[in-house]
């Protein structure tokens, strides 16, 4: 596509031109892009696919050929089934969706007292609130607790404990992005006799759009893709699409099932991928605004 | 009207008058939902992770005594606690270097904005979006002893090739550290791309001018002025794998012989065997562990960026 179009506008900019790679070393760096992919990317993808599409007997030995007869649809139904993945589908969305928003709502509103009042003892909490970044959190004795409070095992008390673990994440990033905010539409807001709730809801909120996406990426990945928390809060008693992977893989491990595993895999990875593949641009673009800042 | 009233006193007593104002637009009631979230979800078990591990709290014992140190001692004379510490920490060092390296490399290696490098970045970014624990299922199979990779080895040496990835006690480690890098590596590029972008051309054009190489434009310009960026990557890295779990569960489980054995395997393996107060006690030794360790480096990391910038 470029060979035309570089002999023909030769006559650019001479700094831009020097800066330029040649023509060849364009060719053998999308080569080796390639070429790197495939190695580090497409070794493991392409045994994901494979292997999800054959018959126990091939898939016993995981290797790279091709199945002698696709059998992925077969295998997603019985997943589906055998791993609950309905039931499982909808669990990781009633945990996540809630975590997510009461988060992001609590951490916001926390945030605009703590960005704006800067005394001493709202540094001390601000400290403590996003302490949550550092430590890790007390799985263990959270589980003793929940249990005394009778929401072990439940899907609010596994909210709860999503929301007090990432809670400090959200602190972080919107503390910072409202240090930033000018002070004085607030106040212009403020002279019109502007109620604080009104201030918050109708003036700050909607500023913290940019700051909001990536808090709500990075909390979503973590909650959605957790195992850890949820295998000590819910101890089976709810089915989450991760914990119900450790269980099939845990039993299809024993039974040398990687076809049911890498299928369960794919049938999981795939609505984080949907909305990956739709907005990939705003996602990348937010992760790395809110990262650097 | 009553604004007015407001005002007068502020001539009087300013100090007090601001503050009063402040508390008056910037309630505090705004803090109480995330305050009570935190201290009930966060800071009470924490608090209640120092009480029991001086306990004997069990599965098999009807009531809950204070035990002095009984358990750290325990875990110390068994040489569980000083081995799980030390894999841990040998793994955090690992999984950062590895992370940030690949990171680092792919950043560099897919700067500009050809087609094919955002294409790239972006099949980069799948490990990351994908959960762990499928990561480490993935891997297993690639790395079994009769695994996908040893079957590519095989084919391309023409001997056979029977390397045990996740069978070795001493680089064991070393492999699953490389798979938690893999995973992650996706968001260390991409901020390492961000911190690229923030760069100043003329910095480069003036240095190329003078005559520096290429790596010398790289080391003395550039990564110096990654440090934000090298800051959030090494501080996530570090803190992600010491509080690592998934893809150790479904790499190796903690095997060979323990040698993987990060604390948080330790916690969930003793959980489930009902030795509560075990567990809590490895749960406070991580939380230590990382105080310790992270809260000093990432002192020291953001003195080092202001340093620079």
């Amino acid at each position: 596509m470029s060979s035309a179009s570089f002999g023909v506008s030769p006559k650019t900019n001479d700094r831009i031109t020097v800066n330029k790679p040649s023509h060849v070393r364009a060719i053998v760096h999308t080569c080796l892009v390639i070429v790197v992919m495939l190695v580090l990317l497409g070794i493991p993808f392409w045994l994901l696919i494979v292997t999800a599409g054959k018959s126990q007997a091939e898939a016993i030995v995981p290797n790279m050929s091709l199945p002698s007869h696709w059998q992925l649809l077969e295998n997603f139904k019985t997943v589906i089934v055998q791993g609950k993945m309905i039931p499982a589908f909808f669990g990781s969305i009633i945990v996540t969706v809630p975590s997510v928003f009461l988060a992001l709502l609590f951490g916001s509103m926390a945030s605009w007292i703590l960005a704006r009042r800067t005394t001493k003892p709202m540094a001390v909490v601000y400290a403590l609130s996003i302490s949550g970044l550092i430590l890790p959190p007390a799985v263990v004795t959270v589980m003793m607790l929940l249990k005394m409070i009778g929401l072990a095992g439940t899907a609010p008390g596994m909210v709860g404990v999503y929301v007090g673990i990432y809670m400090s994440t959200v602190i972080f990033f919107v503390t910072g992005f409202i240090r930033t905010i000018p002070i004085s539409l607030e106040e212009a807001a403020r002279m019109d006799g502007a109620s604080p709730m009104r201030i918050f809801f109708t003036i700050v909120l909607p500023l913290l759009g940019p700051t909001l996406s990536t808090a709500t990426i990075l909390v979503t990945l973590y909650i959605w893709n957790d195992v850890f928390y949820s295998l000590f809060i819910l101890s089976g008693k709810m089915d989450l699409l991760p914990l119900n992977l450790y269980n099939v893989a845990s039993a299809g491990l024993y039974l040398n099932n990687w076809h049911l595993i890498f299928a369960y895999i794919i049938l999981m990875s795939l609505p984080l991928l949907i909305i990956f593949a739709f907005a990939e641009k705003k996602i990348i673009s937010g992760i790395t605004g809110g990262a650097v800042k | 009207m009553s604004t007015h009233g407001a005002k007068k006193p502020v001539s009087q007593q300013p100090g007090s008058n601001a503050k009063a104002l402040l508390a008056k637009n910037y309630p505090v009631r705004y803090l109480a939902p995330a305050v009570l979230m935190l201290l009930v979800f966060f800071f009470v078990p924490t608090v209640l992770n120092f009480i029991y591990a001086f306990t004997n709290w069990s599965a098999f014992s009807k009531t809950i005594d204070f035990n002095g140190i009984d358990n750290f001692v325990q875990l110390f004379k068994s040489g569980t606690l000083v081995r799980d510490l030390r894999i841990t920490l040998v793994y955090a060092i690992l999984v950062a270097i590895f992370q940030n390296t690949f990171g680092l490399i792919l950043a560099v290696f897919l700067e500009r904005d050809t087609w094919i490098n955002r294409f790239a970045r972006v099949m980069f970014f799948v490990p990351v979006i994908m959960s762990a624990l499928a990561v480490g299922y993935i891997w297993q199979a690639v790395l079994k002893s009769n695994g996908a990779l040893n079957q590519i080895l095989s084919f391309i040496s023409g001997a056979h090739v029977d390397i045990a990835w996740l069978g070795s006690t001493t680089w064991t480690i070393v492999v699953v550290a490389a798979i938690h890098g893999w995973k992650w590596m996706g968001l260390a590029m991409l901020v390492f791309l961000a911190g690229l972008k923030t760069i100043d051309p003329d910095v480069i054009e003036a240095a190329s001018i003078d005559g520096a190489t290429g790596s010398q434009l790289f080391w003395k310009i550039k990564f110096p002025l990654l440090a934000p960026a090298f800051t959030f990557n090494v501080a996530t890295s570090l803190l992600g794998s010491m509080n690592g779990f998934d893809i150790v569960q479904a790499t190796t489980a903690g095997g060979p012989g323990g040698t993987t054995e990060i604390l948080n395997i330790f916690v969930w393996r003793t959980f489930g065997q009902g030795l509560y107060s075990q567990s809590t006690t490895m749960s406070l030794v991580l939380f230590v562990m990382v105080m310790i360790i992270a809260i000093p480096l990432i002192w020291y990391l953001r003195r080092r960026e202001s340093r620079i910038l």
